[in-house]
């Protein structure tokens, strides 16, 4: 892999707090390496910005392995930037060259609200969760692991939605700033196993209770959260979560 | 003398003896008592949800903005279980056995024992909560092999099974919190405990969104704030691992445990330059497949493919034929940090090692081949096929490799070196995971630990739930048990203010320093110190050095630092010097207690005490202890020991010939 | 669950008997399902208008063509199934507007850089524009031949010509009508030809987007039902846009 180095051009959002109007700050960057990531670039720039005793730019991150859901940054018109299927810090600064002009903004939707700069606050995701997306079991009651076989295409199905990492993404991609791709990933990865049959249907119903409540939209299937998702999350589980959806409310309407 | 409480009796039975006998809180009872829990990585969230289902009132703390994102969620390769299910010889002793010695004779046979024994119920747990596990085509949990061990009793969720694992111990947890039972408290870091007639009452910690400081009461406070890695900067560990709270425990008296016990993972991806800011891990699981060499000649630059294979040298292969490429982490990282130091390193650093899948790829090929009855199918058939199986096996891990290499690792070997990885040192527990403060508990990876002097893969996820789940439930119970006449302190209790007022007057000093240098390059400063000189390898010499070069850093950092901002705001950067202020410190003491322990052992590696072959010589007669530091103010410390008595295992060196 | 935790906890009180049906369609899901059901049965109502329609290529001086609009107007059935369809597109169109609103609503602050086609295609963030053009030229389409066949002779409509196939009943002469509006009126043709491509696209998204809906996730199906909502997405609108066409071009008289 050839290396290069570029200069470039940001765009970033500022915004001090929650009731700050904030709007965009332009920053110029120089000597970045192809090989640094995204956010490397970001620490780089804030480095630059403390020495000129300016405020760093604030974004959320941890693992900076792809994994933890943490990172969110809308870039260039695409949350988590170019690159499909990668969050934030795992995009890396060979998918722009030398003289690029780049615009970050953060993720928008009433239900998450810009805590500082780059920062949104992602409660609501919890609250959702709150609301059924689990199997109540408590510790200690479990039986033998390999009592309960479960179809190897199943469990893999369930896995791949289970692999949602929270970050929001998909609701910064939708013209609806809808949750259902999140919600639907939940539902799907639960309602795929048999351990979580017994209350497949007041978690689904529960769970778009909480999610209408907390503000987001509804789905359109428009299909941009899935190609936004940095783990790919099917379309399909939306579909599921549909069927779940019916299915539970036929049944357990009055 | 410390007193480690491991219950009397055969080893078989003290888990369940202990258990059998230990104190009990009534249902009423717990309603009335109060639990703090710092941290939701695999040990807090499984702690907070199987407390809360008890019926404690608990309260627990990330800094993070949901407990979903704790580092455990980074976890890749596995975790482990004696349930033989692959019928290959495996059982709870065996699995015990393994740890000890992987330990390097380290660690309490009382406690790994333990740790075995609840293994097989982690998994069904698990399972029961939904955690999807890998599966064979019959329905039934699938296993893969890992270091150290010769069965297979890994179980995995492809590269993410932390992940998993994680997201259902949160989901626990947030059932837990949807019925009242535990208040979640996102974005606030614990920065303070508060000790109360010599027992701990609670934290003082800070409200990350809005900076306030506030109080928490809990009859009992459990530490459940992962590892301190990051004390090297580089490092797998998340950008958040800290060793703050652990930190602020070990000043108000919890002794520190065996703080220079650091694992180097030998298969990360290798640094590329002054802008690294995190290594990344290519999971232990990749060994299983994949061949690791360098050339046989010094500063060879021909490209991997241009080598033909009587000039590559397998080097784990030929030193250890019994494990090969499977030898523990410890054993592996120095092996190729030898092959690189002699100068048969490869890439433009010289600093890696290859990590080759052509003759997986090559032998999976030939099986499917085999399968689907294509006798004479032809290489680049059965190289397509090799790959696809591969990428069933590891894709997640080699998409990640190619997104931060730029390499296709499908068609090059990858490059790889060692990175720190995991901290087997922490605060010193008993067998009931209390810290010799009382009612102060420590758990998962940021306690000193069940695995002595060196981690086996796949152990770190299983003890972080073993201890949230299985142990503290019912320990906890024999402290609070005589805890019931407690009412509920009020945080306006002269120990809160006062404890309050201290770390109010350290955030002041910190932020009216106003000097020049940002919190991250005294960060990077002490990282350097550390892996130069307390890291993969290490001597007196270099030790005693690297204490003086740390305890000046300390000055020039308490003098020099400059953090923008506020302090009543969100604050990364206040954050950062809070934390890397007690990196300092810990700094420090890991140094001198790898300066103290003459000997090799584990993942403590000192180049004065190795067999001729380059193996790590312990020195059992004179340092079969636990190291347990306790804290006399600044730079100073007493050693307190814990005697380790093997009645089962006899240490002999650990071979994987 | 304790008292307490159903206090604390208010959004677990959406037990399994709770769920009405106000529930079920105030969901955001609920409210899609509409959309959806409504919009399959605005496309059963198309095939047969379509089919309706593709008589004009009868070539019998619109004999076939009449009968048939005759057809779909005599009976009570047809009548009441008549009612079914424009409440139909009541509430297809309410809904459809309420949920545009609702959903432009949930980002106040909107991205300096908009995402665009990175994702998803126009047509389908665009329903709401699209369905707008489609009221519009159905007004207009209302307007030209339901009002003056259904309502013909009330106040001061005119009613159509009556026309009587060998020597049967009268019946309305829907065809002269047709061929006395798109004959020699470029614009109204064009209109016609904008409604109907507007219809296509409606129809891309939202034929796949309603099986989406009620839950289909088959992988074996899914690629069928987009490729089958494609083919009458295109189907539909160009038998649709070729009546007004072959009338202006003369291709029928
Ligand atoms: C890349 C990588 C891969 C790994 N793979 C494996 C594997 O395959 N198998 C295996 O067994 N092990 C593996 N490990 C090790 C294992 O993941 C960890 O040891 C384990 O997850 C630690 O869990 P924990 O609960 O102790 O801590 P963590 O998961 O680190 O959680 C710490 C928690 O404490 C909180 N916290 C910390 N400080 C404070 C504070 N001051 N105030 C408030 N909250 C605080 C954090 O917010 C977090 O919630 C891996 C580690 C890494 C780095
Ligand atoms: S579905 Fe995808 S985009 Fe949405 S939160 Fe999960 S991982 Fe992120
Ligand atoms: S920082 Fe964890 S996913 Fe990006």
């Amino acid at each position: 892999m050839e290396h290069y180095t570029m200069n470039l051009t940001l765009k970033v959002w500022r915004q001090k707090n929650k009731n700050d109007r904030g709007g965009f700050i332009t920053y110029k960057v120089k000597d970045i390496s192809s090989e640094m990531s995204f956010l490397e670039m970001f620490d780089v720039l804030n480095e630059r910005l403390i020495e000129e005793s300016e405020e760093p730019i604030a974004f959320d991150h941890d693992c900076r392995e792809g994994i933890c859901g943490m990172c969110s940054m809308y870039i260039n018109g695409r949350p988590h930037g170019p690159w499909e299927g990668t969050t934030t810090c795992q995009l890396h600064m060979r998918a722009f060259k030398d003289g690029d002009t780049i615009v970050v903004e953060p993720w928008r939707a009433n239900s998450f609200p810009v805590i500082k700069d780059l920062i949104v606050d992602r409660t609501s995701f919890d609250r959702i969760i709150q609301a059924g997306g689990f199997i109540s079991v408590n510790t200690g009651n479990a039986v033998d692991g390999n009592s309960i076989p479960i179809e190897k295409a199943k469990a893999d199905d369930s896995f791949a939605a289970a692999a949602c990492i929270g970050c929001g993404a998909c609701v910064a991609a939708c013209k609806n700033s809808s949750a259902m791709l999140f919600v639907s990933a939940k539902v799907s990865h639960l309602a795929l196993l048999p351990q979580g049959e017994p209350e497949k249907k007041t978690r689904v119903l529960n769970m778009i209770a909480q999610m209408d409540k907390e503000g987001f939209g509804g789905c359109t299937n428009t299909g941009a959260c899935e190609a936004v998702c940095p783990k790919e999350i099917s379309l399909d589980n939306i579909a599921r979560l549909n069927q779940e959806f019916i299915g539970a409310s036929v049944k357990t309407g009055k | 003398m410390l007193n480690s409480k491991i219950p009397a009796g055969p080893l078989e039975n003290k888990w369940k003896n202990y258990k059998a006998t230990c104190k009990l809180v009534n249902p009423a009872n717990k309603r009335k008592m109060e639990i703090i829990v710092v941290g939701t990585g695999l040990a807090g969230a499984s702690a907070a949800a199987s407390l809360g289902e008890l019926g404690y009132k608990v309260k627990a703390y990330c800094f993070q903005d949901s407990p979903r994102r704790a580092h455990s969620i980074a976890a890749q390769g596995g975790i482990n279980a004696a349930k033989n299910y692959q019928n290959d010889g495996d059982s709870v002793f065996r699995l015990f056995y393994d740890t000890i010695k992987g330990g390097d004779y380290r660690s309490r046979e009382g406690n790994v024992y333990r740790l075995a024994e609840v293994s097989a119920s982690i998994i069904d747990q698990c399972v029961a909560q939904g955690v999807p596990f890998a599966r064979e085509y019959g329905g039934l949990l699938s296993n893969r092999s890992f270091g150290g061990t010769q069965v297979q009793r890994t179980f995995y969720a492809a590269g993410q099974t932390g992940q998993q694992l994680l997201i259902g111990a949160y989901q626990a947890l947030e059932r837990q919190v949807a019925l009242g039972n535990v208040t979640m408290y996102s974005r606030h870091e614990m920065l303070d405990l508060v000790t109360i007639d010599g027992k701990a009452r609670g934290i003082i910690c800070r409200n990350l969104i809005t900076g306030e400081l506030e109080r928490h009461f809990g009859h009992a406070v459990l530490l459940c704030s992962g590892g301190y890695g990051n004390v090297f900067y580089l490092s797998t560990n998340a950008m958040g691992c800290n060793v703050t709270a652990a930190w602020k425990a070990h000043k108000k008296g919890a002794y520190f445990g065996n703080p220079c016990f650091t694992q180097i993972h030998p298969t990360c991806i290798p640094v590329t330059g002054d802008h690294q800011s995190k290594l990344t891990l290519m999971s232990e699981s990749l060994r299983n497949d994949g061949r690791i060499w360098v050339p046989k000649k010094q500063g060879d630059s021909r490209k991997a493919k241009d080598i033909p294979e009587d000039e590559r040298d397998y080097y784990l292969e030929r030193r250890y034929p019994a494990f090969g490429n499977l030898v523990p982490r410890d054993v592996a990282s120095r092996a190729a940090k030898e092959r690189c130091d002699a100068g048969y390193g490869v890439g433009s650093s010289r600093q890696a090692v290859f990590l080759d899948y052509a003759a997986a790829i090559e032998r999976y090929g030939k099986i499917e081949a085999g399968k689907q009855a294509m006798d004479h199918a032809d290489h680049d058939t059965i190289v397509k096929m090799g790959k696809d199986v591969v990428k069933e096996k590891y894709g997640n891990l080699f998409d990640m490799y190619e997104k931060i290499t730029g390499e296709n690792p499908y068609e090059v070997p990858m490059r790889i070196y060692p990175a720190v990885h995991y901290t087997m040192g922490g605060l010193w527990v008993n067998y009931e995971l209390m810290t010799n403060i009382p009612g102060l508990y420590c758990l998962g990876e940021a306690n000193f630990s069940d695995h002595g002097a060196n981690r086996l893969g796949a152990s770190a996820l299983m003890q972080g739930l073993a201890d949230g789940y299985f142990v503290i439930p019912y320990t906890i119970g024999n402290y609070l048990a005589d805890e019931i006449r407690t009412a509920a302190i009020p945080t306006d209790h002269p120990a809160f203010a006062e404890t309050e007022n201290k770390v109010k007057d350290r955030i002041n000093s910190l932020m009216n320093i106003k000097g020049n240098r940002s919190v991250e390059s005294f960060h990077k400063r002490l990282g350097k110190i550390m892996w130069d000189k307390c890291g993969m390898a290490r001597n007196a010499q270099g030790l005693k050095e690297a204490v003086e070069e740390i305890r000046a850093l300390k000055n020039e950092f308490w003098s020099d630092v400059k953090i923008p901002g506020g302090i009543n705001e969100l604050n990364p950067e206040l954050d950062k010097a809070n934390r890397v202020a007690d990196f300092i410190e810990l700094g420090e003491l890991m140094c001198l207690d790898a300066l103290d322990r003459n000997e090799s052992c584990g993942g403590h590696f000192r180049e004065e005490f190795q067999t001729e072959e380059g193996e790590a010589l312990r020195q059992d007669d004179k340092y079969m202890f636990v190291s347990a530091w306790e804290y006399k103010g600044d730079n100073k410390w007493d050693l307190h020991k814990e005697e380790l008595n093997y009645e089962v295992v006899k240490p002999s060196q650990r071979s994987y010939k | 669950m304790s008292v307490r935790a159903l206090f604390l906890c208010p959004n677990l009180q959406i037990s399994s008997t709770t769920m009405t049906w106000k529930h079920i369609f105030t969901s955001s899901i609920g409210k899609k399902l509409v959309m959806g059901l409504s919009g399959l049965f605005l496309i059963t109502f198309l095939i047969i208008h379509a089919g309706v329609n593709a008589c004009i290529w009868a070539f019998d001086h619109g004999e076939m063509f009449n009968k048939a609009a005759h057809f779909m107007g005599s009976t009570v059935v047809v009548r009441i199934i008549e009612i079914g369809l424009f409440a139909g597109f009541f509430v297809h169109i309410i809904q459809g507007y309420v949920l545009e609103v609702q959903n432009r609503s949930t980002r106040k602050i909107g991205y300096e850089v908009k995402m665009g086609n990175k994702g998803s295609k126009w047509y389908s963030r665009s329903m709401g524009l699209l369905g707008t053009l489609i009221l519009l030229f159905l007004i207009l389409h209302i307007y030209h031949f339901w009002t003056p066949s259904r309502l013909g002779g009330l106040w001061n409509i005119k009613p159509l010509q009556p026309v009587s196939y060998e020597g049967g009943k009268e019946i309305h002469n829907l065809y002269a009508e047709m061929i006395a509006v798109f004959s020699d009126n470029l614009l109204v043709v064009v209109i016609y030809i904008l409604g109907c491509i507007s219809l296509a696209f409606h129809l891309l998204h939202g034929f796949q987007s309603a099986f989406r809906t009620l839950g289909l996730h088959n992988q074996k199906f899914v690629p069928l039902v987009k490729g089958t909502g494609a083919a009458f997405a295109i189907i539909v609108s160009v038998v649709f846009a070729l009546m007004p066409i072959s009338i202006y071009l003369k291709w029928v008289d």
